[in-house]
């Protein structure tokens, strides 16, 4: 295809309503616009509060290719700062976490900095005398991301000053995020150790994509969770006695296509999207002792039924995460390069829940999405082996036309057969729009 | 029965040869039924249940695990990984009657197609002596660099 440098446009073009031009997954240039555009209109996951719970603590990661930081600047307040010395562009900090004090101080020149970002101090500052450095860039401090919002615990931030509100963003999608604090009878989620990192040799939307794939678990992952009921029914064990757990978490990844069709698939405005509406593969897992006790004790016994008989699957925030409601799970894809994906995969305690709970997304954890598992292994080799396979030159456009409607209107919460293609399409449509999202901005100001 | 020490660490590099010439049966055999393969996620972790591992096995994950290595529809086993340690003499930690205790530092490699990784391991190993053999009762193999980003690990290291 065309040329994409500057160009959003040519990039939103390889957008079309039934499939999609292989550069989105394979050209860096559209992996650049990609950043400048749909990351920094967008707003993307950054890190969960309990990740930062004392003044000072901060944690490193990325938005996209940005480095950033979230910090705690006070008891109720979280910055998101980028990783960057204003002065000469040294990172300020490398670990992933830790707690730098009432200030940052960049290792190379002792420039310091509030835990808002605002310039504190600058060693022999005389020098500057009358030369306008407080006019520039760098002598305003460590610059802060456009806006940040915490939901709930979970923060989030958009790059770009102006744009779409978080409200207007996420819309009625909420509602997974909601479940899953509302699972704690204390409504509050605790990070759990340090999140699985998984490093991916394809495009991060691939795997964005899987999540809401219903058709590939009964046949990519037919060597694990298919070896797993065989073993199973060799054991040949009498009737009653307790499953392996293996059973229960990998097992229903054989559900057979109709369980599929059936458990239904949601999609919302901007991209966002989740499985399970009806029915999941998470349906089925064992009761855990006083939980349901301790859950009406909180909110009423019909209100706690309300809340645990969701069972959505993968809820899928647009651009880059997944979540998984009824396991406390939340897994973001962070793109490198065009051909370059780390995943990380953390687990969060339900306060005031039983421990049970706990080690049941903790097994889910390094059963599935540990670079040691062998279901993780499954899917990698699927999307691999398609980010190589794309080159064909001879072909050049992905489809994403399964159960696809005439005029379908992404702007409308809909409802469709667990089986569909719409939450793809949901959000490619999505990123076309966040693609050109300033350059409509412009456009209309002109 | 006695168990020598040089029993021990004989038995440490049998184990570690059956792993590499892929021995899979073999080596499940050396399992007591109710031992786990752990390999933790966290630098000195602690927990291994109520905090994400990289691996906790029980015998039923570590049947699953070697029988998908042959199974026809393994596509990420086509063509199939390659493992290689290499092991300094283990330390013999404990030995308690029946029980003992190893300590192992080791070099893995595990390769495929075009890729190939190493990993600095150290492994222990509980061992216990039953009806005359020696059998795993449990193993934990911590990764130097355990919080780094990683690539497949398909086979046991």
């Amino acid at each position: 295809m065309g040329h994409y440098t500057g160009n959003p446009k040519a990039a939103a073009d390889l957008v079309q309503i039934n499939q999609v031009h292989r550069d989105v997954y394979i050209n860096q240039d559209v992996y650049a616009l990609e950043m400048k555009h749909v990351f920094a209109n967008a707003w993307v996951f950054v890190g969960h509060e309990s990740q930062t719970p004392e003044k000072g603590d901060y944690f490193a990661t990325q938005i996209g290719n940005q480095p950033v930081i979230q910090v705690r600047h006070k008891p109720d307040d979280i910055h998101v700062l980028y990783n960057r010395c204003p002065h000469k562009g040294t990172k300020i900090v490398i670990d992933r976490q830790g707690n730098t004090g009432k200030f940052f101080r960049c290792p190379y020149h002792a420039w310091s900095f509030k835990t808002d970002g605002c310039l504190l101090a600058i060693p022999l500052k005389k020098g500057y005398e009358g030369t306008g450095l407080e006019e520039t860039d760098s002598g305003k401090g460590m610059k802060a991301v456009g806006a940040v919002h915490n939901y709930r615990g979970f923060i989030f931030a958009r790059l770009a000053e102006e744009g779409i509100s978080f409200e207007e963003f996420f819309g009625d999608s909420l509602s997974s995020l909601d479940n899953m604090v509302d699972r704690s009878p204390e409504g509050r989620l605790k990070v759990v150790g340090p999140p699985l990192r998984y490093l991916h040799h394809c495009n991060y939307k691939m795997l964005v994509e899987n999540q809401t794939d219903t058709c590939h678990p009964m046949v990519a992952h037919e060597s694990s969770a298919g070896t797993a009921v065989k073993l199973y029914e060799e054991l040949n064990l009498p009737e009653g006695s307790p499953k392996p757990p293996a059973m229960e978490i990998i097992a229903p990844f054989m559900s057979p296509y109709e369980f599929f069709e059936d458990m239904g698939i949601r999609t919302w405005p901007n991209g966002h999207g989740h499985t399970g509406v009806n029915h999941s593969i998470h349906s089925n897992y064992s009761d855990v002792p006083d939980y349901f006790d301790s859950m009406s004790e909180a909110y009423g016994e019909e209100k706690a039924k309300a809340i645990l008989d969701e069972n959505r699957h993968n809820t899928v925030y647009f651009p880059n995460i997944m979540i998984k409601g009824p396991i406390q799970q939340l897994r973001n894809f962070i793109p490198l390069a065009a051909d370059k994906t780390i995943v990380e995969s953390y687990i969060y305690r339900l306060v005031g829940a039983p421990d049970e709970l706990t080690a049941r997304t903790a097994m889910y954890n390094r059963m599935i999405n540990a670079p040691t598992s062998i279901v993780g292994h499954d899917d990698l080799e699927m999307y691999e082996r398609a980010q190589e396979g794309l080159h064909v030159d001879g072909m050049q456009w992905v489809n994403v036309q399964r159960l696809l409607e005439e005029d379908e209107d992404f702007s409308e919460e809909a409802v469709l057969n667990g089986t569909t293609e719409r939450q793809m399409r949901n959000q490619f449509n999505a990123w076309r729009k966040f693609m050109t999202f300033d350059l409509e901005q412009q456009e209309a100001a002109e | 029965m006695s168990v020598s020490k040089d029993q021990l660490i004989d038995f440490i590099y049998d184990e570690t040869r059956m792993l590499d010439e892929g021995r899979y049966t073999e080596w499940l055999a050396l399992w007591l039924l109710d031992g786990h393969y752990w390999m933790p996620l966290d630098y000195k972790q602690d927990d291994p249940i109520n905090q994400t591992s990289l691996l906790y096995e029980d015998m039923f994950m570590l049947k699953l695990r070697v029988e998908r290595l042959n199974g026809a529809r393994t596509f990420s086993q086509k063509p199939k990984s390659r493992g290689h340690h290499v092991i300094q003499r283990p330390f013999v930690d404990e030995m308690n009657g029946d029980r003992f205790v190893t300590n192992t530092a080791m070099h893995y490699v595990e390769t495929r197609l075009d890729e190939q990784q190493l990993l600095a391991l150290t492994a222990r190993h509980d061992l216990t002596l039953v009806e005359g053999k020696l059998r795993i009762a449990n193993k934990r193999v911590d990764v130097l660099n355990c919080d780094a980003a990683f690539r497949n690990i398909q086979l046991l290291p």
